[in-house]
């Protein structure tokens, strides 16, 4: 970083520790950041990164000991005020904001705080957000209702946000998580301007290829403890991955030839207006076909309607070598048809609910007893078998799923639909939200469910994903299939081009 | 006009509505488009829009009031002993008494909403009951005719005697009322608190990391629904001359229905005034509409329903979706 070298560090931590119940979560670690520097905080859930951020900005306190010094002011103790008024904000992945309110008094929300009543002064209010969307160089609607806004543009109203209440560090946790990629890009954009304006930026993110992107260092954590920081210069996507998991996590192409294979699922021209346009494609048993392509190619919407849950307008599915009408995701499952949805948390899990109830949720005509009734007996044997199947980490059966790290809730959601025992698996997304090394146990999970004779349709638009472990490659682009690639003959870069074009 | 659109989508289509309403029946009814029939309307719906106003300010701050009504009659009573108490009072006293006393009582649910953590409306459903019972056990079901003169008497702002002979005129409720819509529509438009309460309403969690004061906000929206529950309590002991303790009971829910007609979301973050006054108004335009038709008043109760159900249904409803399919199906 070729800042200023008078300028003291924004940030500069060290012997940073926090014990909850005995359980080191953050174990004597030091963490620097550079006036305007971009810097990632990597590591796994778990690792202690939120721990750590909420240590800085005074929800915990560390344990004695520490030294915290914050642009070149030594702190005793911080409290989340204290934090504040030195400049530092977090952008939580929620985000925090007003949805009813409109972009204007998101932004400049700092304006109307306080205990004593004031007048509001709209045209300050307005003033105010239009110079921190300035200083962004972003032009947004300011009387526009924030929730009438797409989640990238909320994004850049939260950081909006946090300029106005004058901060130089500015934290973001999984700022892209829900992001395509130009709009990635253009967040992107914006970290970098906020940078070359002596604002520094830290990064908590998942997404490997835009923490090399956009940082000049990172600091890696793993189990609360430091494993090191380094100039990103250098690093690869596999020696970080190393560093956060611990592992050497293969980067090997899975691809196996299914040429041979007995078809599964054939669909023929299938057309759904405005969604997705002559549609053909097969599913071979024991075959992972990747599905590929940027949001709103179509990818979502064709699986609602292998999944019978929209009807599409022309086109055949014949499943197994017979006709398929999808009146219903109910026909569906009933034909075999298993969808794990994009949006787990939302759509694929009931969270409050237990564990054991969450997995037998499809299933649970099979496992009644006399009379209709739910046989408990049944219900314990169904969920035993698919926790024990698929590894998922668990306390009790009876704990709230909610309780699970993500990548164990995915496993409950598979092992929901697994037990409907279905011939074809549709996977959308299954990674969003799981850290790397939760997604190379699902990729495991999901080549063993493939050897076992199911026909999987792996969606996903983090091309890598596909490109490692489907047999063939499908690009989607315009609502129609552009591509189809077999990756032990087109390379990642290629792929990459094609989607990203 | 564009931005008025734009800023207040529901109130232009409620006020759309009424327009449209008003014109059927001043076809309908030679007696509907009268200065007479038009001031008696806002006569008789003064007391509902108090209520309404002060309604309104919980569901902004995204709660709910089931007791504002019997903490009406509540006050009444307890107005009716502390004139008789100090030796008659005057208008001055009245407010004084009758807000303070409903200020206390929506304390009351502040109180136990921010406490105990119950949502608000299993307290309210609480108090209404609490309300109610001790309201009965001690006043035993008695009317109270014998309101100090300053009260009972009635204040005429405004009359006028139309060409076929009968009277129009304006009484103290309306400006009561429109002190009251003056008043709201400052605290939640014009002020930094009105602003935190919509925010808190919005997204509560969002609101407390943001340093807004919880439980601070609980006490401005429900003390500020229980003070305009008293101020109506007054105005409507002062058009019936008589303070009965079952009077109220039951009204909650159509003035509840008002609010959410005029664009109050249930959970919070929106509403206004406007909405408040023009939601009031269908209601009771559709009631006078139906008596001029002569339809059962029976009736009047299911057309409610329907405009309640209509209103609640469409009011996520964007027009451009429409018309296009596409975003359509994903709403």
């Amino acid at each position: 970083m070729p800042a200023d070298a008078v300028a003291p560090d924004a940030l500069r931590f060290s012997a940073i520790s926090k014990i909850f119940g005995g359980v080191k979560a953050v174990d004597d670690v030091s963490f620097t950041v550079g006036t305007g520097e971009v810097h990632c905080l990597a590591g796994e859930n778990g690792c202690g990164k939120s721990t750590l951020i909420k240590i800085i900005t005074g929800v915990y306190q560390p344990e004695p000991g520490a030294a915290m010094e914050i642009f070149g002011q030594a702190y005793a103790q911080i409290s989340p005020t204290q934090a504040r008024k030195a400049g530092i904000a977090v952008i939580w992945q929620d985000l925090a904001l007003f949805a009813e309110m409109t972009v204007a008094e998101n932004i400049a929300f700092e304006t109307i705080l306080g205990n004593r009543p004031r007048a509001v002064s709209y045209a300050r209010l307005r003033r105010v957000a239009a110079a921190a969307l300035a200083r962004l160089d972003v032009d947004l609607d300011l009387d526009a209702r924030l929730g009438t806004l797409p989640i990238a543009q909320r994004q850049i109203v939260a950081i909006a946000r946090a300029l106005v209440s004058d901060a130089r560090l500015i934290f973001m946790d999984e700022p892209t998580a829900s992001l395509t990629e130009s709009e990635t890009d253009a967040l992107l954009s914006v970290v970098r301007n906020l940078s070359a304006r002596g604002v520094a930026v830290v990064f908590v993110s998942h997404r490997l290829a835009e923490v090399l992107e956009i940082s000049s260092r990172v600091t890696v954590l793993r189990d609360g403890k430091l494993v090191g920081v380094f100039p990103t210069e250098g690093l690869t996507h596999s020696r970080l991955t190393e560093l956060m998991t611990g592992t050497v996590i293969s980067h090997d192409v899975m691809a196996r030839d299914t040429g041979g294979r007995p078809e599964v699922l054939r669909i023929e021209g299938l057309t759904r207006a405005g969604e997705f346009e002559d549609i053909s494609l097969t599913l071979r048993a024991g075959e992972v076909v990747g599905l590929t392509g940027l949001i709103g190619a179509g990818r979502t919407e064709l699986c609602h309607s292998l999944f019978g849950m929209t009807r599409a307008d022309r086109g055949r599915i014949t499943l197994n070598g017979q006709d398929l009408q999808l009146r219903s995701n109910r026909d569906a499952v009933a034909a075999g048809i298993a969808y794990v949805s994009e949006d787990r948390l939302a759509l694929g899990l009931i969270q409050p609910q237990s564990i054991a109830d969450n997995t037998v949720l499809s299933v649970l005509r099979q496992i009644s007893g006399a009379g209709g009734l739910l046989s408990s007996r049944k219900k314990d044997a169904t969920v035993s078998h698919w926790i024990k199947k698929l590894a998922v980490k668990i306390g009790t059966p009876a704990d709230a799923v909610s309780t699970l790290s993500g990548g164990n809730q995915q496993r409950i959601v598979l092992a929901k639909w697994l037990a409907t025992r279905p011939k074809v698996l549709l996977l959308d997304c299954p990674t969003v939200g799981v850290d790397v090394g939760a997604r190379a146990g699902i990729f495991r999970i999901v080549r063993q469910l493939a050897e076992q004779g199911l026909a999987i349709l792996l969606v996903s638009d983090e091309v890598p994903e596909v490109f490692l472990n489907a047999d063939r490659v499908l690009h989607m682009a315009g609502g129609r299939i552009a591509h189809e690639w077999d990756p032990r003959r087109t390379g990642l870069p290629e792929m990459e081009a094609a989607v990203y074009a | 006009m564009h931005s008025f659109l734009r800023a207040y989508p529901t109130e232009a289509k409620l006020l759309a509505v009424l327009v449209l309403i008003c014109i059927g029946l001043s076809i309908a009814s030679p007696d509907f488009l009268t200065l007479v029939n038009f001031t008696s309307l806002l006569n008789n719906n003064a007391v509902n829009v108090i209520w309404a106003v002060g309604l309104l300010v919980v569901l902004i701050a995204g709660g709910i009031d089931i007791s504002f009504a019997v903490a009406a009659s509540v006050v009444q009573y307890l107005c009716v002993y502390a004139f008789a108490a100090i030796g008659g009072g005057n208008w001055a006293i009245g407010f004084l008494f009758a807000g303070g006393f409903g200020l206390a009582l929506g304390l009351v649910n502040a109180f136990l909403i921010h406490q105990f953590r119950i949502v608000s409306i299993v307290v309210t459903i609480s108090t209404f009951n609490a309300f109610f019972g001790l309201l009965m056990f001690f006043s035993s079901g008695r009317f109270l005719y014998n309101l100090p003169s300053w009260w009972s008497g009635r204040v005429i702002l405004w009359e006028y005697q139309t060409a076929n002979g009968t009277w129009a005129e304006l009484i103290l409720p309306v400006l009561v009322m429109a002190v009251c819509m003056a008043a709201t529509w400052v605290l939640i438009r014009r002020t930094t608190t009105g602003r935190q309460l919509y925010a808190f309403g919005d997204n509560p969690e969002g609101a407390r990391r943001a340093g807004i004061p919880i439980g601070l906000m609980q006490a401005i929206a429900f003390g500020w629904c229980g003070m305009m529950a008293g101020i109506a309590g007054l105005m409507q002991a002062h058009i019936t001359k008589e303070v009965v303790p079952n009077a109220l009971v039951g009204r909650e829910l159509e003035v509840l229905a008002a609010v959410v007609l005029g664009g109050a979301r249930l959970g919070g973050g929106r509403g206004s005034v406007l909405g408040c006054f023009l939601g009031v108004l269908l209601v009771a335009v559709t009631q006078n509409g139906l008596n001029l038709l002569g339809v059962s008043p029976y009736a009047f109760k299911m057309v409610v329903g329907v405009i309640i159900l209509l209103a609640i249904s469409t009011s996520n409803l964007d027009p451009a979706r429409l018309f296009d399919p596409r975003k359509g199906r994903r709403a």
